[in-house]
């Protein structure tokens, strides 16, 4: 099962190179990681997604909790979040399928942000399902290229 | 006042009250060494750095304070590698200074560079690599702050050359906040009370303890629960001397070499409670079948300790005293004459055995001799292997921190430095490693630093010529295919021999009575049962450090035994090869 953690941690060299050590020293799998400064510049966000069932995952936040330079470990398992990645497909197109594509972009609400003759560049944003939908949508234009962010993630903010 | 990095640093150890510091010089440490020449700190220079972080290690775990090391960059840091693996796996409390390239040669490969913080990030409990000396000071006071508080453990500290040179002005901060660390200390009291309730509840519970109840200091607070609820109390390899080993409600060690009384009450428990145990593979024998009909209640101050091998029931997260004090209030008085009686028919069933009648030396008899002779009150260092389980077995040692072992990470060579690190501040004190031949040659070179300092450390080798734990299991699971664990076998020797009896064998490597001779020890070699209680009596007597050479039998075996794979009540008690 996958989960999205959340972790803020001491903006400090070495920091992201402690997670990495600790989740290939304990054999857990990372499905995705994004990190990037918060609000506060001393503080940076790591957004997590990871494979395993609840005992993996309740041994990941422990252990990521002891390591000194992290502040905070939020599961968003059970919690409403929202999450967003990002990914860049270069497809071929050719003139004959490339309004086809086009159009198929838009009603994903993907961004055309490079056009040439044989290929063109899509930005599609979106949770992950979203954006590995898109992507077996796209494929049998064949990808020539592609490349993904980690999805980030927040906590949805309270209705009053 | 303006103090260079290296100033800030020495003055900042004696802040923290450091009695000793052991170490080795090189070239990216010279400035730091060349301010320690005009201090007085007191400083052990060690002649490898595995062996001087072992001293460090050593001492932290014979006195309960943290250990320091001073070492280089390079192949001085990489040496400290093994020391603070071990003490990482143990929870020891030390704070390492390697000295490192100055900073804008870092990542050029410079001579004797390495990436230090990189190489030991996964072996510590943290480190720093200080690139500006304005942070030094309240690095060295994060770094004994995080070192010995909560699950303790060692960290190191990276000091570039620069940085060591650099000036600034020096306030050492008198304490210190670090937003992402603050360990618990006081257990929740819904958790405390429902494991109260559930020890009350039960009729055949068994306290487990390990080295979080020496730690933590809560030796009289287990004491007080298992009398107050007759709980027995069954103890891990680093908690040896916790709990009084004579008393009716111990049941000694657990786990693969652990007494046959104590696997089986937990096999039989309705209750464990685990106390500053981790749940060792040692321990447990196969995990599934762990104390199969017990609830477990795990308290500890390290959350993700529980529940990592398997689910705990009633998770009790913080020190182990405050919490036992607590708990001890909501324990009711029970008698539990059954449980007990259960518990002194399988001592009496299968007790601690090996043929006391014969002639032959057997080594159970020289540990036995050796506790009875100092009582339990030495310190007793040991390696790691066939020696350390027998030591653990038959020294009754009288109290916690008396009995100072490799646990976690097993590491030969811990011993003998580790006793030295221990007598460096007890001289007055009977300190004795206790090895096997393998693992004394691990770091038996250290005999200078006892000779150089008059620090005289008692070293019982027992040597069956082998690497014996290894011996042991090639006898018992390989079919006797003594592979590469023979130390006495030469060019000369069958290349397949397995009857090291045969009278065959070449003279052994080194011999270690003119071995300790050169050094200016004692060495002293015992051959034969009759000769042994004279020479330790001998080796207790002299003032010197000495070197006791015991030929002990070459193929005994360490029994009982639970094999890898197990479950803990499915023990073997002899070999049937």
């Amino acid at each position: 099962m996958r989960h999205v953690i959340s972790v803020l941690v001491e903006n400090k060299p070495g920091v992201l190179a402690r997670i990495a050590t600790l989740f290939s020293a304990r054999g857990f799998n990372i499905d995705s990681l994004a990190v990037g400064e918060t609000e506060d510049p001393e503080i940076s966000r790591m957004t997590i997604a990871v494979g395993g069932d609840y005992s993996v995952l309740e041994q990941i936040t422990k252990q990521l909790n002891k390591l000194v330079d992290i502040i905070k470990v939020s599961d968003f398992t059970d919690i409403q979040y929202v999450e967003r990645g990002l990914a860049l497909i270069k497809i071929n197109a050719t003139k004959t399928n490339r309004a086809e594509i086009i159009q198929l972009a838009s009603i994903f609400r993907t961004r055309i942000i490079d056009m040439a003759s044989d290929s063109l560049i899509l930005e599609v944003t979106g949770d992950k399902d979203k954006i590995e939908a898109f992507i077996k949508l796209v494929s049998v234009y064949g990808i020539k290229e592609m490349c993904r962010t980690g999805e980030v993630a927040l906590s949805r903010g309270e209705l009053k | 006042m303006e103090k260079t990095g290296a100033q800030i640093l020495i003055e900042s150890l004696l802040k923290e009250k450091v009695e000793v510091v052991f170490g080795m010089p090189g070239g990216p440490a010279l400035f730091l060494f060349d301010e320690m020449y005009k201090s007085n700190l007191n400083f052990i220079l060690a002649r490898h750095e595995q062996a001087a972080v072992h001293m460090a290690d050593g001492y932290a775990r014979a006195t309960g304070k943290t250990g320091v090391g001073i070492f280089t960059s390079g192949p001085g840091a990489t040496n400290t590698v093994t020391g603070l693996a071990t003490a990482y796996m143990d929870s020891v409390p030390l704070v390492v200074i390697t000295g490192q390239v100055v900073t804008t040669v870092i990542g050029q490969d410079g001579f004797q560079e390495v990436d230090t913080t990189g190489i030991t990030r996964p072996i510590t409990k943290h480190n720093f690599l200080v690139k500006d000396v304005k942070t030094l000071a309240r690095t060295i006071k994060e770094a004994f702050y995080i070192a010995s508080t909560g699950k303790p453990g060692p960290v190191l500290i990276d000091f570039p050359g620069d940085i060591q040179r650099a000036k600034c002005d020096y306030v050492y901060p008198d304490k210190v906040e670090i937003r992402s660390y603050k360990p618990t200390i006081e257990g929740h009291i819904g958790q405390i009370k429902k494991a109260a309730q559930i020890i009350n509840a039960s009729k055949n519970p068994v306290l487990y303890i390990g080295a979080g109840v020496v730690i933590s200091k809560a030796e009289k607070e287990v004491l007080a629960i298992s009398q107050k609820a007759q709980i027995p109390v069954t103890h891990t390899l680093l908690a040896v001397g916790a709990y009084p080993y004579n008393d009716e409600l111990s049941l000694n060690m657990l786990g693969m070499h652990g007494t046959f009384w104590a696997n089986k009450a937990i096999q039989s428990a309705d209750v464990i409670i685990a106390v500053g145990a981790r749940f060792d593979d040692r321990c447990t024998g196969k995990v599934v079948d762990f104390a199969r009909n017990a609830d477990i209640v795990h308290i500890d101050i390290d959350p993700a300790s529980i529940s990592k091998i398997f689910k705990t029931d009633i998770p009790v997260v913080g020190d182990a005293k405050a919490i036992l004090k607590k708990m001890e209030t909501f324990i009711e008085k029970k008698e539990r004459k059954d449980w007990i009686a259960k518990i002194n028919q399988w001592k009496k069933e299968n007790p601690l055995r090996y043929d006391e009648n014969d002639d032959k030396l057997h080594p159970q008899y020289v540990i036995s001799k050796l506790s009875e002779l100092t009582k339990g009150e030495a310190i007793v260092t040991t390696e790691v292997g066939q020696h350390q389980m027998w030591a653990a077995q038959y020294y009754k040692a009288k109290h916690s921190r008396l009995f100072l072992t490799s646990g976690g990470l097993g590491t030969m060579g811990f011993g003998f430095p580790a006793a030295i690190g221990a007598k460096s501040v007890n001289p007055d004190k009977e300190v004795i490693a206790i090895a096997g031949d393998g693992s004394f040659q691990m770091n038996m070179q250290e005999m200078a630093v006892c000779m150089a300092n008059d620090m005289p450390v008692k070293v019982i080798i027992l040597n069956n010529q082998f690497l014996g734990m290894v011996r042991q299991w090639q006898m018992m699971f390989y079919d006797k295919h003594y592979a590469h664990s023979c130390l006495a076998k030469r060019k000369e020797c069958p290349p397949k021999c397995n009857t090291p009896n045969n009278g065959k064998c070449p003279a052994y490597l080194p011999d270690f009575v003119l071995w300790a001779q050169s050094y200016g020890a004692e060495g002293i070699r015992v051959k034969s049962k009759k000769e042994v209680e004279l020479a330790l009596k001998k080796m207790l007597a002299s003032k010197n450090s000495v070197v006791l050479d015991v030929w002990i039998e070459k193929e005994e075996n360490v029994f009982p035994m639970v094999p890898a794979g197990n479950a803990l009540d499915e023990m073997l008690f002899r070999f049937h090869g």
